[in-house]
């Protein structure tokens, strides 16, 4: 039954190329790619991406080794696992490219964002502001007498609560910095 | 509690202090030093000290084309015919842009080029400077790799570094932006040996032996067999193809290869099978599809290859060797991906299939060449001549009859459309490196100017573009250099006033609406080759082709041959896109062609 009714989808489709590929499970990895630290290798990972229609959630990079004219890009992207292994092996054809180490599958790893929120607000709001902030161990780094500005670390997922709680609060601004990762026990990458 | 510790910076790898010499003749000296001794461009502002450096030396030979997408094309023609880096020098802005086509289309095909760009001085790089374009923003995407040289002491490092990246692992195309301030600049010279690599750019190519050995026990135990071959053979050298020869012939299996892999097996041997894919034949398709076990290499399972890939050779297991990680499993999943150069990983599959003592199954293989003889019958690649109207097929048989007369090495290139696909199942391919032709980007107006870098190449050869008169109109101004340098380039028109492959899909596909694909105020290519300066000839019937192609073969310059044939021919046979290759088309009768199926 199901069957017939793709032939048939297919027939009106007026389209001369074919159906696209079978709809797969979508996963998400966290890949940390070591690059060297040189004018443009960041718009050659972005551009990667983009051009062949790849997505990404997040996206850190900051530079290592200075001594080495290391970067290391830290990379949350989704996709099935076809096009995972895709994106890995197309960044690993990259030329500054020269570690491509995929921790969602290579081992156990910890990831952590930071964030700044700034609340806006008086009274009874500023208290609760702080309980809260308290609780999610977020401090304070600014504070006016009708504003804060807390920090926070920790998963996605914390981040995304709390901002959630200080909306009611007066939640007025947020800077998140992109996942950082790296993984557990011994092991490095790049060597 | 922060701790900063202020690590001194570390002394910089040393590297022999050299004596200093302007940046444009350390652009010189490093294509000499890089086995450069032709160069294709064309000179602008942003070039000059480069271009006069060139003018006071005499080992490296400028070879100036009349626009830089032909200087571009050019350079593939002459790399992809001696196996060379390519190299290519133009100017900032239009002259970057216009090389944008060429860049593209050597990265689709991999081919190794060197492209030189000037750019504005840096202390005017942003200011939206008189011919300032972000080459390396825009070739990014069209580059293999690209530099930009801000500092005069990396310049020798970059330049060398250049050409490594160019033609190792899988080779393709690197641009060189240099601004003006620094080709004037002075500074140190670097030869290859003492100069310092910023990126560890090292592609495997080595194969892995357990894989080959797995892979050759697969070959080993397969009924019906098919290798499937590609550019990446060619890449690879003429050890490669050697290699694959030996093997195929020591399997006995059938070889079939995609349009850049032509030459690499020779069309002439009983095992060939001819071209696989949208315009292949009929038992090279049906052999991909009804086999069991597939030997890649060094093709990428393009999709006019494979055709609708969920119907792609259903019951195979496939070994795919390639030299670019990103390549295996790409398209089509495969059962065993081998990173590998194409030579290194034939060569091992030679001496594990020796030394294991493997044999064929005889029986099993018998049988299946029995079936690949079945479609061979079929004779896919017959067409309706006629004694008034030149078919195009008839044209190129009767190219093909005179070359096979001819002694000189001969070389092919195209254009790309009806022309290219007939080019590909009529004409002898029996060496590598015989055949260029815009695969993967399918850049119409490649041909002429890649012929001319192949004319270059080998003065003595007989290089042959078989042209379409839409495609060759984009590029007809290199006419003006085969002219300047005295190139005997034959361009082998097969004129029928129409886009034919658009004209095709059109009738096919498009309900017969021929939106603009009809040429109207064509020029008279015998009175255009003569403008130029070269040699014009016509054939308007079969009785006049024979002398007409006879002609061509000897003139001593450019010559155009405007071959006048059938409007209304149709290239078969032809899987339509998106169908799988036991669904292809044989009947040059439109009446036939099931239009309920697209």
């Amino acid at each position: 039954m199901a069957k017939n009714n793709t032939q048939r989808k297919d027939r009106n489709n007026k389209s001369v190329y074919g159906p696209g590929p079978k709809e797969e499970a979508i996963e998400s990895h966290t890949l940390a790619i070591l690059v060297n630290n040189e004018p443009g290798v960041l718009a050659r990972v972005i551009g990667l991406f983009s051009g062949r229609g790849y997505n990404i959630e997040s996206l850190t990079v900051a530079e290592t080794d200075h001594a080495e004219h290391l970067s290391r890009i830290t990379i949350v992207c989704k996709g099935t696992p076809h096009v995972i292994e895709q994106i890995k092996a197309q960044l690993g054809r990259l030329v500054p490219v020269l570690k491509v180490s995929d921790l969602t599958i290579e081992s156990a790893f910890v990831s952590r964002e930071l964030a700044l929120v700034k609340v806006v607000c008086t009274g009874d709001k500023r208290i609760e502001a702080l309980r809260i902030a308290d609780i999610f161990r977020a401090r304070a780094v600014d504070s006016t007498l009708e504003s804060f500005v807390f920090e926070l670390t920790g998963a996605a997922e914390k981040i995304n609560a709390f901002i959630d709680l200080m909306r009611p609060l007066g939640l007025a601004d947020v800077s998140r910095t992109g996942v950082a990762a790296i993984s557990r026990g011994k092991e490095v990458i790049g060597n | 509690m922060t701790l900063t510790a202020v690590k001194p910076e570390p002394p910089e790898p040393k590297q022999k202090p050299a004596k200093e010499i302007s940046g444009a003749e350390i652009v010189i000296q490093a294509l000499i030093d890089q086995g450069v001794d032709t160069i294709f461009g064309y000179p602008g502002g942003a070039v000059l000290p480069i271009y006069d450096a060139l003018f006071q030396q005499k080992k490296i030979r400028h070879i100036l084309a009349r626009h830089e997408q032909g200087a571009l094309h050019a350079a593939e023609g002459y790399a992809r015919s001696t196996g060379k880096v390519g190299a290519a020098l133009v100017t900032s802005g239009p002259g970057a842009t216009n090389a944008v086509t060429g860049l593209t289309d050597a990265l689709m095909d991999s081919i190794p080029v060197v492209c030189i760009t000037g750019q504005v001085p840096t202390f005017l790089i942003g200011t939206d400077a008189f011919q300032e374009a972000d080459t390396t923003g825009i070739t990014r995407a069209c580059t293999k790799h690209n530099f930009l040289v801000k500092d005069i002491n990396d310049l020798s490092n970059v330049m060398h570094e250049a050409f490594h990246v160019a033609r190792s692992g899988r080779p393709g195309p690197v641009v060189i932006d240099i601004p003006k301030d620094i080709q004037f600049a002075q500074g140190p010279y670097y030869t290859p040996k003492n100069s310092k690599m910023s990126h560890r750019y090292t592609p495997q190519t080595e194969p892995d032996m357990e894989l080959i050995e797995l892979a050759v026990e697969m070959m080993a135990e397969a009924k019906r067999p098919v290798f499937y071959t590609g550019g990446g053979v060619i890449n690879s050298g003429p050890a490669a193809s050697k290699a694959l020869r030996e093997l195929v012939r020591l399997t006995g299996y059938p070889i079939t290869s995609t349009l850049m892999g032509l030459g690499a097996f020779p069309a002439s041997d009983q095992q060939w099978l001819g071209m696989v894919g949208m315009h292949g034949t009929f038992e090279a398709n049906w052999s991909m599809h009804d086999c069991d076990v597939m030997i890649n290499i060094g093709a990428r399972f393009d999709d006019r290859v494979t055709g609708r890939t969920d119907k792609f050779s259903p019951e195979s297991r496939k070994i795919h060797v390639d030299i670019d990680p990103s390549s295996i499993n790409k398209n089509i999943h495969v059962d065993l991906g081998i990173v590998a150069d194409s030579t290194k990983a034939l060569e091992a599959m030679i001496k594990v299939w020796k030394k294991k003592g493997y044999k064929a199954d005889h029986k099993a293989l018998d049988k299946w060449w029995e079936q690949i003889n079945h479609w061979r019958a079929v004779n896919c690649l017959a067409y309706k001549n006629d004694k008034k109207i030149i078919k195009p097929q008839y044209a190129l048989q009767r190219l093909r009859h005179f070359l096979a007369q001819d002694k000189r090495q001969q070389f092919i290139t195209t254009e790309v459309g009806q022309h290219q696909m007939w080019a590909a199942q009529f004409l002898p391919f029996d060496e590598p490196n015989r055949w260029m032709t815009s695969g993967g980007l399918g850049t119409m107006g490649y041909g002429l100017p890649a012929a001319i870098g192949v004319q270059i190449a080998h003065p003595k050869g007989l290089v042959i573009d078989v042209a379409g008169e839409a495609s060759i109109l984009m590029n007809i101004q290199e006419m003006s250099s085969a002219v300047q340098y005295r190139l005997p380039v034959k361009v082998f028109i097969l004129n029928n006033q129409w886009m034919g492959m658009v004209r095709q899909w059109q009738q096919l596909l498009h309900g017969e609406r021929y939106s603009e694909s009809y040429t109207d105020s064509l020029p008279d290519f015998v009175k255009l080759a003569e403008a130029y300066g070269g040699i014009g000839l016509r054939a308007k019937t079969p009785d006049e082709l024979d002398d007409v192609i006879k002609e061509m073969m000897h003139t001593p310059k450019v010559t155009l041959v405007d071959v006048c044939v059938d409007q209304t021919e149709n290239c078969f046979p032809m899987i339509p896109s998106g169908k799988a290759h036991n669904e292809m088309i044989l009947s040059p009768d439109a009446e036939k062609f099931d239009k309920t199926l697209v």
